[in-house]
């Protein structure tokens, strides 16, 4: 019925015996198709542990280079990867750890040309953007094309993590119906960042997609989880879907992707 | 009233980086403008010209959101918590 080989059966042992994974559950994970937006912060440790718990097929979309800076919290990468895509690096790290996972590097940078072909063999995405462009650019595509959405954020010492499920709960834009004009809020890489605390968040995202390909648990749809890594809070706000939403309300006006101007940033 | 209300990072400079602070008023408009004689700038960095909040701002009583209840008109009262959260972008770079 699953159809693993002993090797397999020995690698996942201790996921096989989780009542709520077993045989099943780990086929179920050999054959989702997830897609990381960003080898990153987030996307570092999220596609890491997505490949250790066997998610069979996994796109990493990254258009830059690794740099000395980015190692204080990027550790899908390593020193002597420095110039190295970051796809490229990824993949390495992910082959090395489970040849199991078939993964599928694409060096571009989303835009609204591009990114409905790259979602296209996917069913879930997650956004380990780090520019507003991006990730408004990201829930549209989602929303459009019914496709789930990991999120998550982090800023100095605080995170945001949810999901953005058009079948049930409110998009990105539910919460923000556009991006903040520059300047007003931090983007990109402003204001530095806890590099653990990405591995927390990203982390999260990771949790919420293999309950998600599993069908267990709650998922964070229609919820925002806050860390507080300095005061250690972790809080959740209620989020709900709007029927002013212009993407996903009851009349949306966006019917098509949009170019936000990039003012900075990968992926 | 008297209520806690959370300070998001980005904002953290206004409030001597205090991370919680208290504040008074019987609504969340009354409560803005508290906000705004005890930490000079809030107010502007929170709301429109207008008064209302900026669309990459979102304020929550306690864990609701308060486009959902009654905007700024929405109650307050003693024990609740408020938070301002605004969208936050990083993740990769
Ligand atoms: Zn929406």
């Amino acid at each position: 019925m699953t159809d693993f080989t002993d090797e397999q059966i020995e690698r996942y042992s201790r996921h096989i015996i989780l009542p709520e994974v077993g045989g099943v559950g780990q086929r179920k994970m050999l054959d989702a198709r997830v897609l990381m937006i960003g080898a990153g912060g987030l996307g570092s440790p999220a596609a890491y542990y997505l490949a250790a718990a066997g998610i069979g097929h996994l796109g990493i979309v990254d258009f830059d280079t690794v740099d000395l800076s980015n190692l204080q919290r990027q550790i899908i990468h390593s020193t002597e990867r420095i110039g190295m895509l970051k796809t490229e690096s990824a993949k390495k790290t992910i082959t090395a750890l489970n040849p199991d996972v078939n993964v599928t590097l694409y060096n571009e940078r989303i835009s609204s040309e591009n990114i409905r072909e790259l979602f296209q063999g996917y069913d879930y995405i997650v956004d380990g953007s780090d520019n507003f462009a991006t990730r408004f650019l990201i829930n549209d595509a989602c929303v459009m094309m019914n496709k789930i959405n990991i999120h998550g954020s982090i800023f100095r010492f605080e995170g945001q993590a949810t999901v953005f499920n058009p079948q049930d709960g409110p998009c990105y834009r539910c919460l923000y119906p556009e991006p903040p004009p520059p300047g007003l809020v931090p983007n990109c890489q402003e204001g530095g960042v806890l590099g653990v605390l990405a591995g927390i968040i990203g982390n999260i995202q990771a949790v919420e997609t293999l309950k998600l390909v599993l069908g267990i648990g709650k998922s964070l749809s229609g919820q925002l989880l806050i860390y507080d890594a300095l005061n250690t809070e972790f809080r959740k706000l209620t989020l709900k879907r709007d029927i002013h939403c212009p993407v996903c309300g009851d009349n949306p006006t966006i019917k098509e992707l949009i170019d936000y101007e990039e003012i900075c940033g990968t992926a | 009233m008297s209520v806690k209300v959370r300070i998001p990072t980005p904002l953290m400079k206004l409030t001597n980086n205090q991370a919680e602070v208290t504040a008074e008023g019987g609504t969340i408009a009354d409560l803005l403008n508290n906000l705004e004689s005890q930490f000079a700038g809030m107010k502007e960095r929170i709301c429109e010209e207008n008064g209302a909040p900026r669309r990459f701002i979102n304020i929550y009583l306690n864990e609701e959101d308060i486009r959902f209840l009654d905007g700024d008109k929405t109650k307050i009262k003693d024990g609740d918590e408020v938070s301002i959260i605004p969208a936050i972008a990083g993740g990769a770079v």
